[in-house]
């Protein structure tokens, strides 16, 4: 057994008079990945950031605790450094990647600036040397033509290569640790795919130590060797990432694993299926008291709810000192479905296929270039401005992030019945009771109605954003990425949920996701979109069993399968997801769908 | 995360903020309201006997005279009157056309945006004194007069914030989804944006009524604005600044009403933007 880089002893960390660290032991060897794993909330974060001393700054306190570190030095308690012998540390010794690739490089400076910073002060290289250092870093994470990028900008580059540019800026000094905090968490699954193997390919070559926080089990399988469970800032359980997976001891780990949507998992079946929920106990796990059941709510015989027909979309982008329109975005380019009442219709696809746009286009949140869109029969283009009001109570969106989706001043009962008082259903008491009864349907309490947002959790406010959805019945519901902010086991209660009221009222879903493995679950049917066109459209399992487009098969195999027995050998996709802007007159070449199988049409 | 004791701290500062705001400030308005009965002469007679007497010293001049014998507190009550009332009148009346120019420009965007915000540029690129000048010259000057120019130069500080707050605010999702269900644009206006950016209107509210208490003055001195012989507390520290080393009492209680009125402002200021704030509340 070797010394351990890390090792954390007893850690306690408290904000105010809330432990959000109670009594934390782990280590991290030379050469191995430690991921933590945990719901938001278990003090996976708080943890890395007392490692680089950064918590002190946002106000926490160490109520006990050695964090013991083999620096260059020696061995030293982290926790006894003064911040100025830290910062000799930080970035040289321990580094760090964080989430959003977006906002943790400076927009005002070169790429090659920003590495050449840290090899400047800690490596005491000149400008020309640390320049060059530079450009080999970014060789060695894959960035194509590495001496032309270290001129450009962060706004130059895509999410992607931005988290490529955070990686050589961690690695510039060779330090021992390196934490990454949730690194591809706001990235495409293909991109994800390419940095974690950059990752992994550079922990091998640098045999630095890893602490690889996040809350996906695909990732973890992925890259751990070890595996520390975390939960309200307490160790659940610790070990070998095989034996987590394979016999967890610990009921939260089993719910943990339980809850995680596994691709594959609906094989073999036709039609959506709602499983019973578990969770963890003091004594073990319960699964709750539900039978499964088939999903067959969608009724294809009867007349399409929504016809979308040809659908375009773009966006100018003017430039230039006098506002010409020089290019355009292409966010849909004739885009043909139609859903049927009680059907779950997924859009799948990265960033920048235009999933997003077709729903607000739906929602008339923007308008189309060209194309129609029927709602039961009628074009919204032949609809006066009174109908087209009203069509809103028919269709009603459910936004990705309901932190954001709920205004801040007004209580979850006002933004319930909002819908209902602007469409003039009912009267003010009539509304009052049907908010309490919507709080309660969606598993909530009528108490509810006076709380603010900020005192709800994320997945009560996603339930009080589902119960304004339902204020005035609708019969579509537009679900834009709905569950990507969620945590696992709050994710498979809000999709029973959906499918419960599906079942309850023939509700129609258009389920915008990035996630392979939620789509396979929740949807009847799946189009595939790249770069604002359908690929591949047909039922679940005609995608997800047998998948006839090239786009269709990578987005899948880039998929991180939460078995760690089944690591991926195959080459990661390489090369960035193309834009979808174009100058103008450079029009894109439109595919043509042929049916394969029946209801299975594919891009040809 | 907040926990009992530190939110209880912070509860009781705000009780405090509260307190103490509405004692400077009503005592203030209440003394001033009435001025009338406590000094019915309205600190316009002149004792040149008693020229100068410094404060503290006589119970029929508490706070001192002026160079003229005339009482200062009697003149800092009753001046009191012109200030709040410019103050107030004009911080309202700006706030109410500027937070709606702001609003409209900032929402609706397009041709309303730039024609409001060429106003605003305009506006803001004309000297204030050019302007006081030519719009007394025109129109005389009095105190309605006096009010309608600070309005009309000062509604473009609330117009410009609050066209900025609203760009971003209209762009979050809260917004678009109160107009995915189909609520009307003046109902968006009205219930969620203008909540939504009251805090930075206050501050600047706050802000700004010090400063018109002081600009009414400085108009009074250059003999634009309000009647200069009505006392005002600007009015009474522009007199009183030759006798700053020999009669500091003259220019020091003026002085210190204004200091006191903007206090007391500023913390019910404070006080009202966090409990319109819901986020900032402990417990229901």
């Amino acid at each position: 057994m070797i010394d351990p880089i890390l090792s954390i002893e007893g850690l306690s960390v408290e904000f105010g008079a809330s432990r959000v660290v109670d009594n934390l032991s782990y280590s991290v060897e030379a050469g191995r990945t430690l991921a933590i794993v945990g719901e938001s909330g278990s003090g996976k974060s708080v943890t890395a950031l007392s490692i680089m001393r950064l918590a002190d700054m946002a106000g926490a306190r160490f109520a006990g605790g050695k964090i013991l570190f083999q620096s260059s030095n020696g061995p030293v308690d982290l926790l006894a450094l003064s911040q100025d012998q830290m910062r000799s540390i930080r970035g040289k010794e321990i580094a760090m990647i964080f989430q959003e690739p977006m906002t943790s490089l400076n927009p005002v400076f070169s790429i090659g600036d920003q590495i050449s910073e840290a090899l400047i002060l800690h490596e005491r290289l000149t400008g020309a040397q640390a320049l060059e250092a530079a450009a080999e870093l970014l060789a060695k994470v894959r960035l194509p033509d590495p001496k032309g990028q270290l001129k450009r900008y962060p706004h130059q580059l895509s999410g992607g290569m931005r988290q490529r540019v955070m990686i050589a800026m961690a690695l510039a000094c060779k330090p021992k640790l390196l934490i990454a905090d949730e690194p591809t968490t706001a990235l495409d699954v293909t991109i994800q795919a390419q940095i974690l193997a950059i990752l992994r390919d550079l922990q091998k070559e640098f045999g630095i130590g890893v602490i690889f926080i996040t809350h996906d089990m695909g990732v973890v399988a992925e890259m751990a060797d070890d595996v520390v469970v975390m939960r309200n800032g307490r160790k659940v359980e610790e070990g070998d990432v095989r034996t987590i997976f394979a016999k967890p001891v610990q009921p939260y780990t089993k719910a943990l694993l339980a809850a995680v949507p596994k691709l594959g998992a609906m094989q073999g079946k036709d039609l959506p299926l709602r499983t019973p929920l578990t969770a963890a106990t003091d004594d073990g796990v319960t699964t709750a008291a539900e039978e499964e059941r088939i999903q067959d709510t969608a009724r294809e015989d009867a007349a399409p709810l929504l016809e979308v027909r040809d659908l375009v979309v773009r966006f100018d982008v003017k430039r230039g000192l006098f506002g010409g329109v020089s290019h355009r975005v292409h966010a849909v380019e004739k885009v043909g479905f139609t859903i049927y009442p009680g059907e779950t219709l997924a859009l799948v696809g990265e960033s920048g296929s235009g999933k997003s746009t077709i729903g607000r286009t739906i929602q008339q949140l923007q308008a189309a270039t060209s194309g129609t869109i029927s709602f039961r029969g009628r074009q919204l283009t032949d609809l006066n401005k009174a109908e087209r009001h009203a069509l809103r109570q028919k269709i009603q969106y459910i936004f990705q992030d309901p932190f954001e989706s709920l205004d801040p001043r007004k209580t979850a009962g006002f933004s319930i019945a909002e819908p209902i008082l602007t469409h003039r259903l009912m009267s003010a008491a009539d509304a009052k009771r049907k908010v309490h009864e919507l709080l309660e349907r969606v598993g909530l309490t009528a108490a509810h109605a006076g709380r603010y947002p900020h005192e709800f959790s994320g997945g009560q406010r996603q339930r009080v954003c589902i119960a304004r959805a339902l204020a005035c019945d609708p019969e579509l519901i537009v679900a834009d990425e709905s569950l990507s902010a969620l945590d696992v086991s709050i994710q498979a209660q809000i999709i029973n949920l959906m499918m419960d009221l599906q079942a309850e009222r023939g509700l129609a879903y258009l389920f915008i996701s990035h996630d392979m493995a939620v789509v396979e679950k929740i949807s009847h049917r799946v189009a595939v979109l790249y770069l604002g066109q359908i690929v591949e459209l047909g039922r679940r399992r005609q995608v997800f069993e047998t998948p006839a487009h090239s786009y269709t098969k990578r987005l899948l195999s880039a998929v991180p399968v939460a078995d760690p027995t089944v690591r991926r050998d195959t080459p990661v996709p390489t090369g960035e997801i193309p834009s979808p802007l174009r100058p103008v007159g450079d029009e894109p070449a439109i595919v043509t769908m042929s049916e394969i199988e029946a209801g299975h049409f594919v891009a040809g | 995360m907040a926990n009992a004791t530190t939110s209880g701290r912070l509860n009781r500062f705000k009780a405090m903020e509260f307190v103490v705001g509405i004692l400077l400030f009503g005592t203030i308005c209440l003394a001033v309201l009435f001025a009338p009965l406590l000094f019915p002469d309205g600190g316009t007679k002149i004792d040149l006997a008693a020229r100068l007497t410094a404060p503290f010293q006589s119970f029929a001049h508490v706070l001192g005279t002026d160079p003229l014998g005339r009482d200062v507190l009697a003149r800092v009550v009753t001046g009191g009157k012109v200030s709040l009332v410019v103050g107030f009148a004009s911080v309202v009346g700006s706030i109410f056309v500027g937070v709606a120019m702001g609003l409209v420009a900032g929402y609706y965007r397009g041709a309303w945006d730039a024609l409001l915000m060429r106003f605003v540029d305009v506006q803001l690129a004309l000297p204030f004194i050019l302007l006081a000048i030519t719009f007394f010259a025109i129109l005389g000057g009095s105190l309605i007069n006096t009010i309608v120019l600070l309005i009309v130069s000062q509604c473009v500080q609330y117009a410009r914030l609050v066209r900025g707050s609203v760009l971003s605010l209209r762009e979050r999702e809260f917004i678009l989804s109160a107009r995915a269900i189909g609520v009307a644009d003046r109902n968006i206006i009205l219930r969620h944006l203008l909540p939504n950016l009251l805090g930075p209107v206050i501050v600047l509210a706050t802000l700004n009524f010090a400063n018109n208490i002081l600009l009414e003055s400085s108009l009074t001195f250059l003999g634009l604005g309000v009647d200069p012989t009505i006392p005002s507390w600007g009015g009474m520290l522009a007199d009183a600044r030759t006798y700053l080393q020999t009669a500091w009492w003259v220019s020091v209680f003026p002085g210190l009403a204004i200091l006191l009125t903007v206090l007391g402002l500023n913390l019910l200021g404070d006080w009202l933007r966090d409990s319109l704030d819901p986020t900032g509340r402990t417990s229901r």
